[in-house]
């Protein structure tokens, strides 16, 4: 089962030095116990572009398709076996990255 | 109804006491779906409702209505594979049938967890428990906590959505994650019985002892599933010992009762005994108390006293003392304040209660606390202003009466 952990962040600030080497501490750990799927940092929602090609010309939009207080800074896809496991490295993650996380499973098959 | 049919009713009732939980958590486990189980749950229920009367009550009704129901599980799955191809394969049947009872009894337990998962809303954990443990109606669940059936309804099919979506598992957490599950499980059976013991709605009975009943019924489930925990006893031990003075409580007029006032004749004694003997038997275990074990202490010594003027006040703040070590919320010392008005005198328990005006000043207990108070200390505008706002703020008819009548005996 294959889970999104998100970041969420009031701010655009960028992991400082000290949270790339926890953060780095994590990734390797889930790599070792065969968690990882992927895993990224995102740029801030200002620089997002939104299209919507549902109508016949396509709508380029620049800027995030909703302006929030907080947004996704980051994210991990992790495999775990149920919400308990995928919590407990959440948990984790929230610690290592120092801000919040939210999790949510994928649609199973 | 004839004497037999009598006879058999109560067998069914009985036995949907006894098994509900068990047949629904042994579905569980079989088809791995809350969905599933629930509804041939439900189905061999019914079944037996209409066969009973007919064909006499099983010599076995656990193993009748665990067999039934599985049955009405594979044909209910069988019917949707039918309705929809893709879905087979979907299905894996483990046709074993040789479980252990105390395997079974580990089901029900893993039941309770999941339904108390806190990733679940507080309020979805409530319903889903009286359901799926319980074996209320959403009718019954939605009566209960004055909600529109359908709102009930979805607020259940919404928290099996999200067990089976985000994979929550039925399985008992392990040894160190196992204490603040289990305080979140007996969060769960405490909020309902205090819906019970003081009912919030306006149109309600003031006590709604078919709550209370549920959730000691759920806690010595706990207990019997949980018999090593401390905190489960002194649950178990706090709602007897609380539930022993329903009689009590309120008068013939519809008005409550305070502690001090209450005819302690009518108090169950049966009860009363039962959560003595529990709180005993924590004492003695010598492992420190928590907060459930302390209350439970402290509801023995007020139990224990054959009219209020024997309370053993000193005892009852110096458990207060411990419960504000671990738990020190204003409503905890809100409650201490109280026992030391009878130790200390009001002029010192108001001078705690005023300290606590900013947190609580939404809340009914403060004030109408504060109006005692303030009337033992003849500070009578005082007094009523404070009795009005309890008023405003109370949501339990019974009190609402007592506070008036407080209120109008100002001059």
């Amino acid at each position: 089962m294959q889970y999104l952990i998100s970041v969420i962040t009031d701010s655009t600030e960028l992991a400082d030095p000290a949270e790339m080497v926890t953060i780095d501490a994590f990734n390797d750990r889930l790599v070792a116990d065969g968690h990882w799927v992927f895993a990224g940092g995102l740029a801030s929602p200002g620089t997002a572009t939104v299209i919507d090609h549902r109508g016949e010309a396509p709508v380029i939009t620049d800027g995030p398709f909703v302006e929030t207080k907080e947004h996704m800074a980051g994210f991990w896809i992790i495999t775990a076996s149920d919400l308990d496991v995928a919590l407990a490295l959440a948990t984790d993650g929230s610690k290592a990255c120092n801000r919040k996380v939210e999790v949510r499973p994928f649609l199973g098959d | 109804m004839t004497q037999v049919g009598n006879a058999v009713s109560e067998a069914i009732t009985r036995a949907h006491h006894e098994q509900w939980a068990r047949v629904v958590a042994s579905l569980t486990r079989r088809f791995g779906d809350l969905d599933v189980a629930e509804e041939a749950a439900a189905d061999a229920f019914a079944t037996a409702i209409a066969r009973w009367p007919i064909d006499g009550v099983p010599p076995n009704p656990g193993g009748w209505l665990t067999t039934t129901a599985h049955r009405k599980a594979i044909d209910r799955i069988r019917r949707e594979q039918h309705r929809d191809a893709k879905q087979k394969g979907a299905l894996v049947l483990h046709d074993d049938d040789s479980t252990p009872m105390h395997a079974v009894d580990d089901d029900r337990l893993r039941l309770i967890f999941t339904c108390c998962h806190p990733a679940l809303a507080m309020e979805s954990r409530v319903a889903l428990t009286l359901r799926m443990v319980a074996g209320l109606t959403v009718p019954e669940i939605a009566r209960g906590f004055l909600v529109q059936e359908a709102t009930m309804g979805q607020r259940i099919s919404r928290a099996k959505g999200k067990i089976k979506a985000a994979r929550i598992p039925y399985r008992v957490p392990d040894a160190t994650d196992l204490p603040p599950r289990v305080s979140g499980v007996l969060a769960v059976l405490f909020l309902v019985f205090n819906e019970g013991y003081l009912a919030s709605g306006s149109d309600t009975e003031p006590v709604r002892s078919e709550l209370t009943s549920e959730a000691i019924r759920l806690t010595r489930l706990a207990r019997d599933l949980l018999p090593d925990d401390g905190e489960v006893a002194g649950l178990l031990a706090l709602m007897l010992l609380t539930d022993a003075r329903r009689a009590a409580r309120v008068s013939d007029s519809g008005e409550l009762v305070t502690l001090a006032d209450q005819d302690r004749d009518r108090w169950d004694a049966t009860l009363i005994a039962e959560g003595h003997r529990l709180v005993r038997e924590r004492l003695q275990s010598g492992v420190a108390p928590g907060r459930y074990q302390i209350l439970a202490a402290i509801n023995a010594v007020h139990t224990s006293a054959r009219h209020v003027a024997h309370t053993d006040w000193s005892q009852v703040v110096a458990l207060y003392d411990q419960l504000v070590q671990l738990d020190p919320s204003p409503i905890i010392v809100l409650n201490r304040a109280v026992a030391i008005a009878e130790l200390d005198g009001p002029q010192v328990a108001l001078a705690t209660v005023d300290r606590l005006a900013e947190p609580l000043t939404g809340y009914h207990a403060y004030h109408a606390t504060r109006a005692e108070l303030l009337r033992r200390l003849g500070r009578e505008a005082d007094a009523r202003a404070a009795y009005d706002r309890a008023i405003e703020l109370a949501g339990n008819t019974a009190e609402i009466a007592y506070l008036t009548r407080r209120r109008d005996e100002l001059r």
